[in-house]
């Protein structure tokens, strides 16, 4: 699952307002209004009418490069994953995207990519509108700045630690201090995710809503 | 194009040659799959096999039986079914040509195709190494504001494309809904072979309703009816993707002799069912 979501806005609408958020799931037959064709979405995102894009990597490294195809040399790549689909383009155009990757260890978070679908960074004279902003795996979140090139860790999810995070990544990175504790999603953010995000997800992606829907059952009660 | 454009599977395939360069549509945009078995009972081979943007089970199919030379796509996916193991193989031993894209790369050289372009320009690229192994693909600097670095693509003009649509008329035009890609990628395309679920009594482009939704006939060079010929795979309004097929296909394409296995059925089955 590359490419998660986006976030739209229209020109009429003020940015970012809650109430006024539009999330769409790529693949989406019931959610989706392109009437031009799989060119809309990449057109969509050079007027600048997509505000944050979802965007995982099966390689990420400290400069935010991500690699979408395969691990070893390339062409002939060990290991061989679907391809970069949309990322080479997206990246650059994208104000925000955030970049996810449940599974945080160091063959993920690599301290250099084995290719590069879309660079982290670009020169000055590449247009570059976009890139990456934070990136949230299981263990952490982190931002990116993009005039340093790196990644700073942010918060550890309840459970984990820093020194943990240390221990299974790749790339070097630096810490917000002190350590701040991810805080867990309120019963407002935590009933949406299990109820319409779910639902509307599992049309696309029916099998992993149906793992999130039997990891609910064993999970620990929400927040008050 | 008119009534003479309407032919048999064998002889839509018949049209697709060794060494030509074919272009298909993404996995859920209609896929002939009924064309894509006639071509591999034909025996064609080295094809250059372009997708717009991606592909799954018929890129799968194609490269497992030995038909694609050069691959020149965004993503090769059978989605939650898993990875395309047939791709994979044939990409660790090296038997395949990989032009490795990203999909508005696919869009914008297949537009460029459409006006007659020789090339187009593309933001993004720049830095990847999709960029840097493309010999192809050139970097320029924005004649009209210096110091803008921007990439240039080749336009795509193939030989074939073929695909799978919900409805024709008698005279060969095809209804496509929403799928514009289909509509690319026929206008794009030197020739133009469609399979369809069924046919209209009535001309498609007398319906203004749909007249809209049409690819006109002058696009298309060859019609077979093949109900159900995008299935396994989906065909928006008439069937979903056929899970058990799917996973049933992923499980025995892990090996060599399971792919062989499973296509030795697909094509006799098609045979004995046409």
């Amino acid at each position: 699952m590359w490419l998660l979501g986006r976030r739209l806005r229209f020109p009429a609408q003020p940015p970012c307002s809650p109430g006024e958020l539009r999330l769409s799931v790529l693949g989406s037959r019931q959610n989706n209004f392109f009437t031009s064709g799989g060119v809309e979405l990449f057109d969509l995102a050079a007027q600048g009418r997509i505000d944050a894009f979802f965007l995982g990597g099966g390689q990420i490294d400290g400069q935010a490069n991500i690699n979408l195809v395969g691990t070893g040399n390339y062409p002939r790549t060990s290991v061989r994953w679907p391809g970069s689909f949309g990322s080479a383009y997206l990246y650059f155009l994208v104000p925000r995207v955030i970049l996810f990757r449940e599974e945080h260890t160091r063959r993920v978070f690599v301290p250099r990519v084995d290719f590069i679908s879309a660079p982290g960074v670009s020169a000055p004279e590449v247009h570059r509108p976009g890139g990456p902003r934070a990136l949230v795996t299981s263990r952490a979140l982190f931002s990116f700045d993009a005039q340093a090139a790196g990644f700073t860790l942010q918060s550890v999810h309840p459970g984990h630690s820093a020194a943990e995070v240390r221990e299974n990544t790749g790339f070097a990175y630096r810490e917000a201090l002190p350590t701040v504790v991810t805080p867990p999603p309120d019963r407002f953010a935590l009933a949406l995710l299990r109820g319409p995000v779910r639902e509307e997800l599992s049309e696309v992606y029916p099998r992993f809503a149906a793992v999130l829907a039997a990891e609910e059952l064993t999970a620990e009660p929400g927040p008050p | 194009m008119g009534q003479a454009g309407w032919q048999d599977l064998a002889a839509l395939a018949a049209q697709v040659h060794s060494g030509c360069l074919l272009a298909v549509p993404k996995d859920s945009s209609g896929v002939s799959m009924a064309i894509t078995r006639e071509i591999l009972r034909s025996g064609v081979r080295d094809l250059h096999l372009v997708c717009l943007p991606t592909s799954g089970l018929q890129a799968e199919v194609l490269i497992g039986a030995g038909a694609v030379r050069t691959l020149e796509t965004s993503a090769v996916s059978l989605g939650e079914f898993g990875p395309a193991p047939r791709f994979a193989a044939a990409v660790r031993a090296g038997t395949i040509r990989l032009l490795d894209a990203t999909c508005p790369a696919l869009y914008a050289a297949f537009q460029a195709g459409q006006k007659g372009l020789p090339f187009i320009p593309l933001r993004g690229l720049i830095g990847s190494d999709l960029l840097r192994m493309r010999a192809d693909w050139k970097v320029i600097d924005n004649p009209f504001a210096p110091g803008d670095a921007i990439a240039l693509l080749p336009a795509i003009r193939p030989d074939v494309c073929v695909f799978h649509a919900p409805l024709a008329d008698a005279e060969g035009n095809v209804f496509i809904g929403r799928e514009r890609d289909l509509l690319l990628l026929a206008q794009a395309s030197r020739r133009c072979l469609v399979s369809v679920e069924a046919v209209s009594k009535e001309n498609l482009l007398r319906d203004p309703a749909r007249a809209g939704s049409v690819i006109p006939a002058i696009y298309v060079n060859g019609l077979a009816r093949a109900p159900g010929g995008a299935q396994p795979l989906e065909l928006e309004g008439h069937h979903e993707t056929d899970a058990a097929q799917m996973s049933a296909y992923v499980s025995r394409s892990s090996t060599e002799a399971g792919f062989r296995a499973f296509l030795d059925e697909w094509l006799s089955l098609g045979k004995v069912a046409a």
